[in-house]
């Protein structure tokens, strides 16, 4: 118990728990538009791994780290413009074009990284963000950029959903898309800035693993981060704010499983504490099922003039 | 732009249209030999070579697509349910860690059964365990309504640090130093080789037999008629007597199955031993391989040949020429998303406004 | 003369080989209601469809106001004053009544929502045509009625100045549907021009100025509403002269074949409450009233795919089974509501659609295995006895036209596959019939042959319990007829002892605030 507390009261807990908690809360809420829209992407497993890459890429090559954090978006917006000519254009299974893309941008990123570097035994290195002492608050100035873009975007987000025409149009979209078209509204549109907007968010989420919390590019990196994100946000009923919520709840069991293995409290073996994550997402999923109130024309197809 | 449904679907667009997306897709990825700095004629030749282009090739390839079949036919029957089983990788761990568990530890569980026997047995612990492994996601979106896609996938997750726990503890290799494999299986449950002097071996005459099997079951039971109406139309099928649940728990049971036995397979046939980094992917290439397949099981053992010889023959063509093996990746799933879209340009026609 | 607000020139459409328009040239007047008249599959969906954008037609023009109307864009149909209110309702369950109207108005790139003003703009517009509507209320908290007016104002919030209403009266009770009319007469006044989709002739005569007759995609007659009547309507619409449907009452009743005893279900979605109902052999027991009062639920908790809460059911004296096949195996045969999204399994062949609720009796499977021949001789003997057209037994059943897809539905629940085996067919018939709106969608031959089978299996010694939302269809077929209205059933009286008004009293719930006085 002794140690719980001691690992609690630690500020640098709370600073790992934050830091844990942006890639997430950039992918909750890149999955959450796509979804609201009423486009599964499953393809976010390789849009951050996409997004890692390049991102970093362009800073090794000399474009700085906002430009890197640029070029990450940008190759989440291609990915996502892929994804939604293929299943709101095409009306392909959205499951099935998601996965393929996750497979195909995961495979372009090993593939460029192996082009790019062929011979290495250590992964070159990029200078990444740094703290951001001048903000004078704890916790927060030992963040970096990318955290308080990631925190600043959850309003931004709700404000666009909630108050702006665009955002009900969104919302009409993933609800009832023959009601949207009747009012003029074009769902082929609609839907795909949502979704080329959200796998933006899921390049910078990548991003910030290369940039920002560690400085070069591994594989496996991402390690179902994404997928977590997708549970996320159907703990978070497709809410931004529960969003950020669902995020800092599961950095927190994240982080302090990390930190239960390394304070020698540490009983059982490593890898259960490691399992620990992807059993409270499924355990989340579980209890918010019955009542999850899933945007209504999520994941059903829309062809225009047709009978 | 917009699309229209076409009058007609001749049978041999159906068929031309994945060879044309193939196709396409090897032209598209020749830019990426390009940027590897490779001439692109002797890279592909040197990949169908590696692939199909000798005896040998031909058997390292024929070693690779056995779990693909396998995993190829989990996702077929699943899919076909419209259960997205996406845990095939974890089944196939778990399978594999069930037969290094009856097969290799304590020498066959201490019991003297004869091999056969024992071997019989191990299939069968393989099998359940793969199938046990879904049958929780399937049962939860049967009663709950919890999507599968996502519970499977953060599975996968879990059984990988399931095998290395193992692996570091009770499944030790005693005599591996340090290494992180597992005991080996009893000599006498290995598979035989069906080519003397190369690796493939008869864990391909049973993908085989199951392609045959699992095509059979669709097209001529009860069950598979209640497999393709609960795809097709859940609610048409509950009304004329499918039992729903039942017939849910059916096809994960299945699937998870064929992924385990995947699992079992590849230890009795090629490693002897499991290892962490046994499977580079199977369980979601078969999910590429069923689609490629158009969740047709005797297609399933084409396009599983398909796949398998682009992942050999990058290997040996990288060897040579020096571009990186994930190009065969890349393939894989830029065919994916090509054929999908071949396919539906037979049943739709494009006009443009 | 007073001027065009729209003129439709030459529209055709065609969907694969079916011509859904044909060459249609049609005008309307400022300030006219015109109603479009036609049996199913006329066309009238398709052609208003194409005016409000919805579709694009591939052949003629139109013009609004003397202006051009750009094809197959809804956006620029409203922006030349056309709005339509949907047969069935586009609106967004999970979102607010005001939400639902704005939507669309506001420019895609303004930075904020300008919600008071639109709430007053909605109050405004609903005071003008006395339509009241909650503003914040959630869609899905709101009943039919509420339903069709938010899908009304959608339009008005929008200044159309042509308003299309598609079947509006479907979903009405006759009382409501007067005051739908008044709401009509009242845009006229407001300077709206309406064009009014139906096809029940009494209620075009009643309201329209000018009747406009659709006949297998053709526009087969225009004329003014005064001077008409509705059997040369009827005529028009059927392409030859059409005699009022004849009663043909049951010659013999015999016992009870199925009982319920103040049967109720789960409070979710649509419940029973206490329904008690007793349903004869030889005899049709028709049950009347507006769709979602709970005959979905009478209708799936005899076909088995709805469990009771309270209550039971006896089936032949003994408890009613609850698997499909069994019912099926004791002689029920049910026609369900839905051909495609119930009936029939669209991607699978029509042999598999015909064996599908006798899959597990031996008589076409054996053990684990389909008994292929003997199901597809089967379905051969169906698609001949009941004139399935558009494909044999191999054809996948999406391919079929709605009247096909019935006709097997209807033959495979009627014909037993013991008829096969050449024995007297007569002991063969279905004992227990629940057909549930099993002429919806259908044209008038296709109607009339239904309606034929079901007569010849009563006067056989059927039991039938008909559920259809067509009074016509009630009356004219009905021995006895019983209204249903939120879940209760009322007393089921014999069909000449109910009269239009009565039943549209019952159909209100408006006989019940009687029963409790």
């Amino acid at each position: 118990m002794n140690e719980f507390l001691d690992i609690l009261t630690n500020p640098a807990f709370w600073v790992a728990v934050l830091r844990i908690a942006t890639p997430l809360i950039l992918g909750t809420l890149g999955v959450l538009l796509c979804e609201r829209a009423g486009v599964l992407n499953l393809g976010i497993e390789g849009i951050m791994v996409a997004g890692a890459f390049t991102g970093w890429l362009a800073v090794y090559v000399g474009a700085g780290l906002w430009g890197g954090v640029l070029v990450a978006a940008a190759t989440g917006a291609v990915l996502g413009l892929l994804h939604a000519f293929l299943t709101v254009v095409l009306a392909l299974s959205q499951h099935v074009s998601g996965l393929g893309i996750t497979l195909l941008a995961t495979a372009l990123s090993y593939f460029g990284y192996r082009v790019s570097f062929p011979k290495v035994s250590t992964p070159p290195t990029i200078t990444p963000f740094q703290e951001m002492d001048w903000l004078g608050i704890p916790i927060l100035a030992e963040q970096t950029a990318l955290t308080l873009l990631a925190l600043v975007s959850v309003p931004v987000v709700a404000y666009v959903l909630y108050r702006t025409p665009v955002g009900l149009a969104v919302r009409m979209v993933g609800e009832n898309p023959k009601a949207a078209e009747g009012q003029g509204v074009s769902v082929v549109g609609v839907r795909t800035g949502a979704v080329v907007l959200g796998s933006a968010f899921m390049g910078m989420a990548g991003s910030f693993l290369t940039l920002s919390a560690f400085n070069a590019f591994f594989f496996n990196m991402v390690n179902g981060r994404g997928w977590i994100c997708v549970a996320l946000v159907v703990f978070a009923s497709w809410r931004p704010g529960k969003a950020l919520l669902g995020a800092l709840l599961f950095a927190f069991f994240d982080a302090l499983q990390l930190r239960l293995q390394q304070s020698g409290a540490a009983v059982l073996p490593y890898q259960m504490y490691l399992m620990l994550p992807y059993v409270l997402s499924i355990l989340a999923l579980v209890l918010v099922a019955r009542k999850a109130s899933y945007p209504q024309a999520l994941m059903k197809p829309y062809r225009k003039g047709e009978r | 732009m917009r699309l229209e449904k076409r009058q007609h679907s001749s049978a041999s667009a159906l068929v031309l249209a994945p060879i044309g997306a193939v196709v396409f897709t090897l032209m598209v990825s020749a830019l990426l030999v390009r940027w590897a700095g490779a001439p692109v004629g002797q890279t592909y030749a040197l990949l169908l070579q590696g692939a199909y282009g000798s005896v040998f090739a031909l058997s390292e390839t024929l070693t690779r697509a056995i779990p693909l079949m396998l995993t190829g036919l989990a996702a077929t029957v699943a899919f076909k349910a419209r259960l997205f089983n996406i845990g095939a990788e974890g089944q196939l761990y778990v399978g594999a860690l069930a037969a290094v568990a009856v097969g290799g530890m304590h020498d066959g569980t201490g019991l003297a059964l004869p091999p056969a026997l024992l071997f019989f047995l191990m299939l069968l612990c393989a099998a359940l365990a793969g199938a046990l492994l879904l049958l929780g996601p399937a049962l939860m979106k049967a009663r709950l309504g919890v999507d599968e896609v996502v519970t499977t996938l953060l599975l996968n997750f879990i059984v990988l640090l399931l095998v290395s726990l193992m692996l570091d503890g009770p499944m030790k290799d005693p005599t591996a130093m340090g290494w992180p494999q597992s005991v080996a299986l009893m000599g006498e449950l290995e598979l035989a080789k069906l080519i003397p002097q190369t690796r493939v071996h008869t864990g391909l005459l049973f993908a085989v037999a199951l392609a045959v099997a699992l095509w059979a079951l669709m097209k001529y039971t009860v069950l598979g008629f209640d497999i393709r109406a609960l795809g097709a139309n859940p609610r048409a099928a509950a009304f004329c007597g499918v039992p729903v649940t039942r017939t849910v728990v059916l096809v994960a049971l299945i699937s998870g199955a064929l992924a385990g036995l995947a699992g079992a397979i590849e230890v009795a046939g090629r490693t002897s031993y499991l290892t962490l980094d046994m499977s580079p992917g199977y369980g979601y290439s078969g999910i590429v391989i069923a689609m490629l397949a158009a969740l047709h099981p005797l297609a399933v053992v084409v396009a599983s040949v398909f796949v398998a010889g682009m992942l050999v023959g990058a290997d040996s063509m990288s060897r040579a020429v020096g571009v990186p093996t994930f190009i065969a990746d890349v393939i894989v799933a830029a065919s994916l998303i090509s054929v999908l879209v071949a396919t539906l340009l037979t049943q739709y026609r494009v006009r443009w406004r | 003369m007073t001027d065009r607000v729209l003129s439709l020139s030459n529209i055709s459409k065609r969907f694969g080989s079916l011509v859904a328009n044909d060459a249609i040239s049609l005008d309307l007047k400022a300030g006219e209601i015109l109603a479009l008249l036609g049996e199913n599959g006329a066309g009238k969906s398709t052609l208003v469809s194409i005016l409000f954008g919805h579709y694009t037609a591939d052949a003629g023009h139109i013009t609004v106001f003397g202006k051009p109307l750009p094809a197959g864009d809804p956006k620029a149909a409203l922006a030349a004053g056309i709005g339509m209110v949907h047969q069935h309702f586009t609106l967004a369950d999970n979102l607010s009544v005001l939400d639902n109207v704005m939507m669309g108005s506001e420019s895609l790139w303004q930075a904020t929502t300008r919600r008071a003003a639109a709430r007053d703009k909605l109050a405004q517009v609903a005071a003008r045509f006395g339509l009241t509507v909650d503003a914040d209320a959630l869609v899905a908290q709101l009943s039919v009625g509420e339903r069709q007016r938010v899908e009304i104002l959608k339009a008005l919030y929008r200044g159309v100045r042509i308003l299309i209403l598609d079947e509006p009266t479907a979903v009405l009770t006759p009382q409501e549907s007067e005051s739908l009319f008044a709401v009509l007469a009242q845009m006229v006044a407001q300077g709206l021009s309406i064009i009014f989709i139906s096809h029940k002739l009494a209620e075009v005569l009643r309201v329209s100025d000018r009747v406009a007759v659709l006949r297998a995609g053709k526009l087969v007659a225009q004329a003014d509403a005064r001077n008409t009547t509705q059997a040369q309507l009827a005529q028009w619409m059927v392409g030859h002269a059409v005699s009022p449907p004849q009663r043909r009452p049951s010659q013999r009743i015999g016992k009870a074949v199925c009982v319920l005893h103040q049967v109720s279900t789960a409070p979710a979605r649509e419940r029973l409450d206490r329904v008690s109902l007793t349903l004869h052999s030889g005899e049709i027991m028709a049950i009347a009233g507006i769709s979602g009062n709970g005959q979905a639920t009478l209708a799936e908790v005899l076909c088995g795919t709805r469990r009771i809460a309270g209550g039971r059911i006896e089936l032949f004296g003994l408890p009613l089974p609850q698997a499909p096949s069994e019912l099926v195996a004791l002689g029920v045969a049910r026609i369900p509501e839905d051909r495609h999204g119930e009936g029939l399994v669209g991607d699978l062949a029509v042999w598999e659609n015909a064996v599908s609720e006798r899959l597990r009796s031996p008589v076409f499977s054996r053990g684990y295995w389909v008994k292929r021949r003997t199901a597809q001789d089967y379905a051969k003997a169906v698609i001949a006895r009941f004139d399935v057209r558009g494909g044999g037994p191999a054809t996948p059943a999406r391919a079929l036209s709605g009247g096909n897809m019935q006709k097997l539905v209807l033959g495979r629940a009627l014909m037993h596959p013991g008829s096969l085996l050449d024995t007297d067919t007569r002991s063969f018939t279905p004992k227990f019939i629940v057909a549930h709106q099993p002429t919806w969608g259908l044209d008038i031959g296709a109607v009339a042959y239904v309606q034929e089978q079901l007569i010849a299996a009563r006067d056989a010694g059927a039991a039938v319990l008909l559920i259809s939302d067509d009074l016509d269809e009630v009356l004219t077929l009905g021995d006895r007829v019983a209204v249903m209205h939120g879940g209760h059933l009322g007393q089921a009286k014999a069909a000449l002892d109910w009269s239009r008004a009565s039943i549209g009293l019952a159909m209100a719930g408006a006989d019940e605030v009687a029963h409790a006085a």
